[in-house]
């Protein structure tokens, strides 16, 4: 492509007179793109979560080893060499291999939790701030009361009424992070609700329902992404001391915080056994504050109009 | 009118750098002001509260200001430190705002901001203080002084606080004043009080003032002279008796495009801008 | 004789603030009714109460020989629409003038959203370069324009306009008050418009109301006000202030 292929296309997503509703969202989309590519270290996050997607995809072909069976005999807790590049751990296993396999439960976690944690923090928020009233009194008391509690502590009492295993775990992280969520949706909606142009549309006749979906939901999104995305950090390390308890993924599932755990004894002798996992939940989790950070700027209604 | 020049600006550009290369938003306004009253008029992005922020040193640090010449009694304004700069402020040279709400700091009383603005200027004991300005607030005809002053920013009505802005502005006694649209946020009656005062204070004191706005008829009405910018140029300058007469196209738009009771005129006649005007 | 909207007796009440105080006014179909009055007046109130936002405490409103009751239906809103007067707050900053314009349609189920979003931009003086931009991509008149065409491609009889060029510069206001001139001669609207400006009031409307405090100090033709033929102080102060400055 020439250089001047790629001006003209850069005039074309830039230009302040789109002739279509493909052009005007493509505009869009690049000027954050372009927001977001200025800030260097926004970009290592995002190259970090990449690679971590990467592994998870790619996990058979990456990983030379099983994750789950070990060879006893011959390879317990051998220091990293060329065949066993982080080392093995206690049971003969491939410690690299098993980080490659616990990038998938990684995301894993990450990704249910927000999916469950968000949609209910969004909902939640916003309803209550558009309605007001009895509706807000209640919702907000409950969001409260989850809040109050230190989120392990929450998420350790669900696990244990629910059983332990990764499943529950997820469930009871969800549980206990949405209420931020719901505040700053919350925040963001008594800002928006009384402006004019939600007047305006209330003047259409549209229905209370229709107004928090398709107009104040929108407004609400950036924020809530961008502080997703600097909890996932916190959601990894949650799901990694749940692990770590006991009380998250169960053996032999090659989960970062139970590798941990199982390492912790043999933490003065074989330090790879726990270093490595932490080293990968430190990155990742660095990956995605960076990333968070990006998207604030980037995404972040206050700045400009965009 | 050169032993008694003010204020003179000989080809003041303010630059603003922005994603997409440097904006001038003052392109070379030139003017010199003596004890008069002098209005600079225009519409939104004509520059003309850019013009009166240089002047004051406001400028966000971002832009860059320069000038052949900008210079105050003989100081030259671009050339003097950042603290020299300072103490002209506020002392020699004073500033009011169009929203009193957002210039008067909400957590202090308006008296005690009165007192903090004299004595960071001048050596004078706090009972000395009070009493000044008690009676800047007396000559701003706030009614009842005493209780005022003891009042905060968010107690007063809009009017009410313009009026103690303007105390606070005049208390040092200040050889120039520049008001950015002091009271495009009031009523129209409140408006007029407004202006009265301004214009008494400014009358006694010999003082010299910049006015800023985007009426160009309220500008012409209290004003002895005016400058008609567009898109950071001074187009016309005008003495206001002889407005009526404005040769530029853009000055004689602006006067007409404006609705006017006992003047029928469907539709109203609309400006038609000319790129070369910005040229 | 039908009034387009007849108020009587209307009171507004904020926390018990009074924002109205026993308001009737009638305004007939076809006409172009002014409010003046300044900040505080209940001006604008008044057109909030018509519009169901805000607490009608007592009195009543009729729209087109109809009662209007503690709700409003979508019916009302095919025939009373508003313009506000902050053309940077009233377009939502995250959809583009086609979005904006298309979502009246698709509440009310109106079909031909093609052909209506493209005659409302061509009858606002914008045009089809304009459908796709989003509000950061307009200026302040631009803007003004847009909420216009919103406001009339439900196709109202009434449109309330909340001085809807106050926050425009004097060049733009030109344009946009004539854009209103033509609408509602081509459309044969009826106007209730809120302004502080006597000037704008006479230019754009036949009669008015002068309030204060939530109050009507008097209702005038616009001749009567350009003859000076008024009763009040209040109103004979207003007009004087609407001069300009005049040095004692």
């Amino acid at each position: 492509m020439s250089a001047e292929t790629i001006q003209s296309r850069r005039e074309w997503l830039l230009s302040d007179r789109p002739a279509s509703r493909l052009q005007a969202r493509l505009g869009r989309a690049y000027v954050s793109w372009r927001r977001f590519s200025a800030n260097r270290l926004a970009l290592v996050g995002m190259l970090i979560i990449i690679a971590l997607l990467v592994v998870a995809a790619f996990a058979d072909v990456l990983a030379p080893y099983s994750p789950t069976v070990g060879d006893l005999k011959n390879a317990r807790l051998l220091a990293p060499s060329a065949a066993h590049w982080f080392g093995t751990d206690d049971l003969g296993r491939d410690i690299y291999s098993r980080i490659v396999y616990g990038a998938r439960w990684t995301l894993y976690v990450v990704i249910l939790v927000a999916i469950i944690a968000a949609p209910i923090g969004l909902l939640v928020g916003t309803v209550a701030g558009y309605a007001g009233g009895w509706t807000d009194t209640i919702l907000m008391r409950v969001t409260d009361i989850f809040l109050a509690f230190p989120k392990l502590v929450l998420a350790l009492a669900f696990v244990a009424a629910l059983g332990p295993g990764i499943e529950n775990a997820v469930l009871a992280i969800a549980i206990t992070s949405w209420p931020p969520y719901a505040r700053i949706a919350r925040a963001e909606t008594l800002t928006v609700r009384n402006s004019d142009y939600i007047k305006a549309v209330q003047l259409m006749g549209a229905s209370p329902f229709r107004i928090v979906l398709r107009h104040i939901m929108p407004l609400c999104i950036s924020s809530l992404i961008i502080r997703v995305t600097l909890d996932m950090a916190g959601i990894i390390l949650t799901a990694a001391g749940l692990g770590f308890l006991g009380l998250g993924a169960q053996p032999p599932l090659p989960e970062w915080g139970a590798m941990i755990a199982s390492g912790r004894r043999f933490i003065l002798d074989q330090w790879w056994v726990a270093a490595a996992p932490g080293a990968a939940i430190l990155i990742v989790s660095l990956g995605f504050n960076l990333l968070g950070d990006g998207l604030r700027d980037a995404l972040d209604p206050r700045s400009g109009d965009q | 009118m050169s032993g008694d020049t003010l204020l003179e600006v000989d080809d003041l550009r303010v630059t603003f750098p922005t994603r997409t290369g440097l904006v001038q938003a003052v392109r070379g306004v030139s003017f010199s002001l003596g004890r008069e009253r002098l209005g600079i008029v225009g519409e939104s992005g004509s520059g003309k509260s850019q013009t009166g922020r240089a002047i004051m040193g406001l400028t966000p640090p971002q832009a860059e200001v320069s000038a052949k010449k900008l210079a105050f009694g003989g100081i030259d304004l671009l050339s003097i430190s950042p603290r020299q700069r300072r103490s002209l402020r506020g002392n020699r040279i004073a500033m009011i705002l169009q929203d009193p709400k957002y210039s008067l700091d909400p957590v202090m009383t308006i008296g005690r901001q009165i007192i903090e603005t004299l004595r960071t200027h001048e050596k004078v004991s706090k009972a000395e203080a009070r009493e000044r300005a008690l009676a800047m607030l007396q000559a701003v005809q706030i009614r009842d002084p005493a209780r005022v002053f003891d009042l905060y920013p968010h107690e007063v009505s809009g009017g009410m606080g313009q009026r103690a802005m303007i105390a606070m502005m005049l208390v040092t006694g200040p050889e120039l004043m520049i008001a950015d649209e002091p009271t495009s946020a009031l009523d129209v009656t409140v408006q007029l009080d407004v202006l009265k005062i301004l214009d008494k204070l400014v009358a006694e004191r010999g003082m010299g003032l910049i006015f800023i706005s985007h009426d160009l008829r309220l500008v012409s009405s209290f004003c002895d002279r005016v400058v008609v910018m567009y898109a950071g140029k001074v187009v016309e300058q005008i003495k206001a008796s002889e407005l009526r007469d404005a040769q530029h196209p853009y000055t004689r738009g602006l006067l007409n495009c404006m609705p006017r009771i006992g003047f029928e005129r469907h539709p109203l006649p609309v400006l038609d801008r000319k790129p070369e005007w910005a040229a | 004789m039908t009034a387009a909207i007849a108020i009587q007796g209307l009171e507004v009440v904020f926390d018990r603030f009074r924002a109205l105080k026993g308001v009737s006014l009638e305004v007939r179909e076809g006409e172009s009714y002014g409010l003046v009055g300044e900040s505080g007046s209940g001006k604008s109130t008044l057109l909030k109460a018509i519009t169901g936002l805000a607490p009608v405490a007592s009195g009543t409103v009729t729209v087109n020989g109809k009662p209007l009751g503690k709700t409003r239906d979508k019916a009302f809103y095919r025939e009373v629409q508003m313009v506000f007067q902050d053309p940077y707050g009233s377009l939502h900053p995250r959809q583009t003038v086609d979005r904006l314009l298309q979502e009246p349609l698709a509440i009310h189920g109106i079909a031909d959203g093609e052909k209506r979003i493209e005659r409302a931009l061509d009858e606002v003086g914008l045009g089809k370069g304009f459908r796709f931009r989003y509000a950061h991509q307009l200026s302040g008149g631009q803007r003004q324009r847009v909420a216009i065409a919103r406001a009339l491609i439900l196709e109202p009889s009434i449109l309330l306009l909340d001085e809807p060029t106050s926050a425009l510069d004097a060049s733009v206001q030109a344009e946009v008050l004539n854009l209103l001139e033509e609408v509602r001669r081509r459309r044969k609207l009826t106007f209730l418009m809120v302004s502080h400006d006597l000037a704008i009031i006479t230019h754009m409307c036949e009669r008015l109301m002068v309030m204060q405090n939530g109050e009507a100090v008097e209702t005038l033709t616009a001749s009567q006000l350009i003859g000076h033929r008024v009763s009040e102080d209040y109103t004979r102060n207003l007009l004087r202030a609407s001069e300009g400055f005049v040095r004692a």
